[in-house]
């Protein structure tokens, strides 16, 4: 069985790593660069699978040649067997849908079949979960490759290798949130839920997966070795078809979040101000039989 | 049957099977995997601490004994550089009546049948040997897993067939070693080990105190690789029955007190109190001088392998390893348990390979408990002198005789005449083999000694002690509620129910909790008072979070008593 796990490189949003200007604009200079959050759910759920049923787990990329790094994360962290990159200046600046048809060609490239293909719950910058959908439509529109259904908001994930099946728990929000549950047929392309929860209740799952796991770690010490990188033409692309010139959006401008007006009064009050101090302790009195 | 149990049948032939299941990954477990492994049977071990050790405490020396089949370095030979602390090669114990104090070389007895001896802390040394067990283990197709805790057995027509877990589906299997220490869940699931007599038990409390190795290396006179052990008995525990002690480790010290459980329970004794009179006795200040930061607080049963080490530990498929078969030796100054833990380990895995190898693997317990009496554990565990003289010397009547002797002005005069004899007495393991467990052997003789042959205390110059001292007047141990919240971690559900609330049915646990107190409400077991119908009613309510799950109230007061779900729970850094 062969999964491919589409991911981005995103700025790092956790406290204390994320740097922003006076304007309130990231500092992309200033802040690392992660691998998304969501991909490494959708790369947990690749090692699932590889688990269960053995195969192999490529991750694959698009972007500058910094993601490396992203990928290398991928697999020292999660799980990887190899590591593919697309990166190339003409793919720079694209949209999601000349993103699409770049991965796409990626993807073909890398195995025309594969088994699986799993995209993470949208992206922590651009928030559009986009990419993965339209990835497959490219397929669809694309002859020369197998039409794959699109399983999207999957909590809960089980092959069947033998039958060429997946079964899947979708979470579906709508005024009640529901699980659904839905049986395709392989291959196919199946986006995690950020709730997916992998699930090893056998003794050997674990032991593999501590195997794996193992293995994995050591690997991301020299991922060059398990890297391939291909460009524009390595994918015969035509660059007018991809990156900023092939994106049809078109940014018209970037409004700030304007900042919630505060509804509460505040009052600075000196710690060393006994006076201060005493009115506080009068204030708080009133509430202290738990009222 | 039910449509569950129709439904639990249909599954069995679906279940993952191993030729070997071990519950546990302490000294016993590690020792039984290990053995099992080099011996190319396929070997799960199921441990269900985050990491092996994380659940465990011991006081802790290791033994190796001369006589013993198995040691914990023969089995894991870089052991003793890796994952034990010191050499433990000086040995005392200290008589204490009020300021004075006589001080006895226990040498002989601490290296008769000793090899090598070593302090060591659990969390260090238990994960080193998961590692080395995974990679034994994992070579027989099996391997370690942690996270994973084992609830009950599984059963087959009324046979035992494997276990069954809170993570993972149930596991069959052709032997079972139930190496998950006092509180064993399988050996209660087998009936073969109960909470019921608090006088089946003793109750360990240990702080691990921070400490320079040079700082070690002065205050104790030990080379770099050396280190000492130092026993307290006496009037220092308001008569509760028990002692404490104090071991060198390479950057700290294990400072604990360990106590017959049902005489901590009548006193009404804190444990905790009584570790901070140890902590905070002028005797102790001539090591700690004044300084002190406690890395960890942590607590456990201990077993009385007089009582209660099962002579048949087995029942089909299922044999019990260390703790869990009550397989803790405390006689007097003789303290040891993961050496017996680790023998008997080795033994089961010995016991199976023979009985597989003779066609008929079921008679594995049969052969695990003749080797263990032939090999003489059981001999040490449960020695024939105690059970002979027990009866006698545990008998009221002779106790009072004996304390009015002792005191006497008689007793006193034959005490100085035989001082060396006393010395001797202590040092033999023919006579602890035979110290009841009265009053009379933990406090009277002992206070006894101290008041007729002791010197008083010398008191630390406080010129001598450094600037950055904490406190000039001694030291002074977190509280309760500080000791707490430095061990509190999510324990999942509530895994003990308190089945009967009422003060008379489970009051003992608020103070015989090592986490709880009186009148102090951050502890699990709480003393309160309800009002129903205009009248009081005095009543004990369970919060589990500040739990260390050491089983305590599992004896004294009337509970459902589980583990947490593998992961869940207190997580001993030490240990």
């Amino acid at each position: 069985m062969h999964t491919v796990v589409l991911t981005k490189g995103v700025p790092d949003f956790r406290e204390g790593k994320v740097a922003f200007d006076e304007d309130g604009h990231l500092e992309r200079g200033k802040t690392p660069t992660v691998m998304n959050p969501n991909d490494k759910i959708a790369l947990r759920a690749a090692l699932q699978e590889k688990v269960r049923h053995g195969g192999t787990v490529s991750l694959l990329s698009m972007g500058p040649p910094g993601y490396e790094e992203v990928l290398q994360e991928g697999m020292r962290e999660v799980y990887a067997d190899d590591l593919y990159l697309l990166s190339d200046r003409e793919m720079a600046a694209a949209d999601t849908w000349a993103t699409s048809i770049t991965i796409t060609t990626g993807l073909s490239k890398l195995d025309p079949e594969p088994d699986l293909v799993v995209a993470g719950f949208k992206t922590a910058d651009g928030e559009t979960g986009h990419t993965g959908p339209q990835t497959t439509w490219c397929h669809h529109m694309n002859d020369a490759l197998p039409d794959r259904s699109l399983v999207t908001h999957v909590v809960a994930l089980d092959v069947d290798p033998e039958a060429d099946t997946l079964r899947a728990k979708r979470l579906v929000e709508g005024d009640v949130a529901e699980i659904e549950t839905v049986e395709t047929d392989l291959p196919a392309f199946v986006v995690t839920d950020p709730e997916f929860d992998p699930s090893y209740h056998k003794a050997a799952h674990r032991l593999r997966y501590k195997d794996l796991r193992e293995e994995t770690t050591e690997r991301a010490e020299s991922y060059e070795e398990h890297l391939t990188t291909w460009n524009h033409e390595d994918l015969n692309l035509d660059p007018d078809f991809i990156g900023l010139d092939g994106s049809p959006t078109i940014v018209s401008g970037v409004d700030p979040i304007p900042q919630a007006p505060s509804e509460r009064e505040a009052t600075v009050v000196s710690p060393d101000d006994a006076d201060e101090m005493e009115a506080v302790v009068d204030e708080l009195a009133a509430f202290a039989g738990g009222d | 049957m039910t449509d569950a149990d129709a439904a639990g049948a249909a599954e069995t032939a679906d279940h993952e099977h191993y030729e070997a299941v071990v519950v546990g990954a302490g000294p016993g477990g590690a020792a039984a995997a290990a053995a099992l492994a080099r011996q190319d049977v396929e070997t799960l071990v199921l441990e269900r601490g985050v990491d092996a050790g994380s659940k465990n405490v011991s006081g802790g020396l290791i033994y190796a004994e001369e006589s013993a089949p198995y040691t914990i370095d023969g089995l894991f030979p870089d052991f003793r550089e890796a994952a034990s602390e010191r050499p433990v090669d000086e040995y005392y114990i200290h008589n204490v009546a009020g300021d004075r104090v006589k001080t006895f070389d226990l040498d002989r007895v601490h290296h008769h049948d000793t090899d090598w001896c070593d302090s060591v802390l659990r969390r260090r040394m238990d994960s080193w040997l998961a590692e080395r067990v995974h990679e034994l283990t994992r070579e027989t197709g099996g391997g370690l897993l942690t996270e994973v805790r084992v609830n009950g057995l599984l059963r087959e027509n009324g046979e035992i067939v494997g276990v069954t877990c809170d993570e993972i589906d149930p596991i069959r299997a052709d032997l079972i070693v139930a190496a998950d220490g006092v509180n064993s869940e399988l050996a209660r699931d087998a009936g073969l080990m109960d909470w019921d007599d608090p006088d089946d038990w003793f109750q360990g409390v240990k702080a691990v105190v921070d400490m320079d190795p040079d700082v070690v290396n002065d205050r104790f006179d030990v080379d770099p690789d050396g280190g000492a052990a130092h026993l307290f008995s006496g009037d220092l525990f308001e008569g509760v029955r028990g002692g404490g002690f104090l071991y060198t480790n390479e950057d700290s010290l294990s400072i604990g007190t360990v106590f017959h459980l049902d005489s901590l329970t009548a006193e009404r004794a804190e444990p905790h109190e009584l570790l901070d009179g140890l902590l905070t006795h002028p005797l102790l200040d001539r090591w700690l001088q004044g300084e002190y930061e406690e890395r960890e607080y942590s607590a456990k049963l201990v077993p009385d392998s007089k009582k209660v080490a099962h002579p048949s530990p087995h029942r089909g498929r299922l044999l019990l390893v260390g703790d869990a078969a009550g397989q803790m030796q405390a006689q007097g100054p003789i303290i040891k348990g993961m050496n017996h833990a680790v023998t008997a380990g080795g033994l089961a895995a010995e016991a199976f390979v023979e009985a597989r190898t003779r066609g008929d693997a079921s008679k594995a317990g049969e052969l695990y408990e003749r080797k263990l009496r032939e090999e003489g554990v059981m001999e040490k565990l449960r020695p024939r002198r105690y059970r002979a003289s027990r009866a006698v010397s545990e008998n009221d009547a002779v106790n009072r005789l004996g304390s009015a002797l002792i005191d006497s002005p008689l007793g006193a005069a034959g005490l100085r005449a035989a001082e060396g004899l006393a010395e001797r007495a202590f040092n033999s393991p023919l006579l602890l083999g035979m110290v009841p467990d009265t009053r009379f052997s933990y406090v009277t003789v002992p206070s006894r000694i101290a008041e007729v042959l002791g010197e008083p205390i010398e008191e630390r110059s406080y010129a001598d002690s450094s600037d950055d001292a904490d406190d000039e007047d001694g030291v002074r141990p977190p509280d309760l509620a500080d000791r707490i919240g430095d061990l509190t971690y999510d324990v999942g559900d509530p895994h003990i129910e308190l089945l009967d609330e009422s003060y008379e049915a489970s009051g003992a646990a608020v103070t015989a909790c090592p986490v709880s107190a009186e009148a102090f409400g951050g502890g699990c077991y709480r003393d309160e008072r309800i009002q129903t119908n205009g009248e009081e009613k005095r009543v004990v309510s369970l919060d589990t979070q500040p739990c260390i799950e050491c089983g305590t109230c599992a004896v004294v007061a009337d509970t459902e008593w589980e583990h947490p779900s593998g992961g869940k729970g207190v997580e001993f850094k030490e240990g």
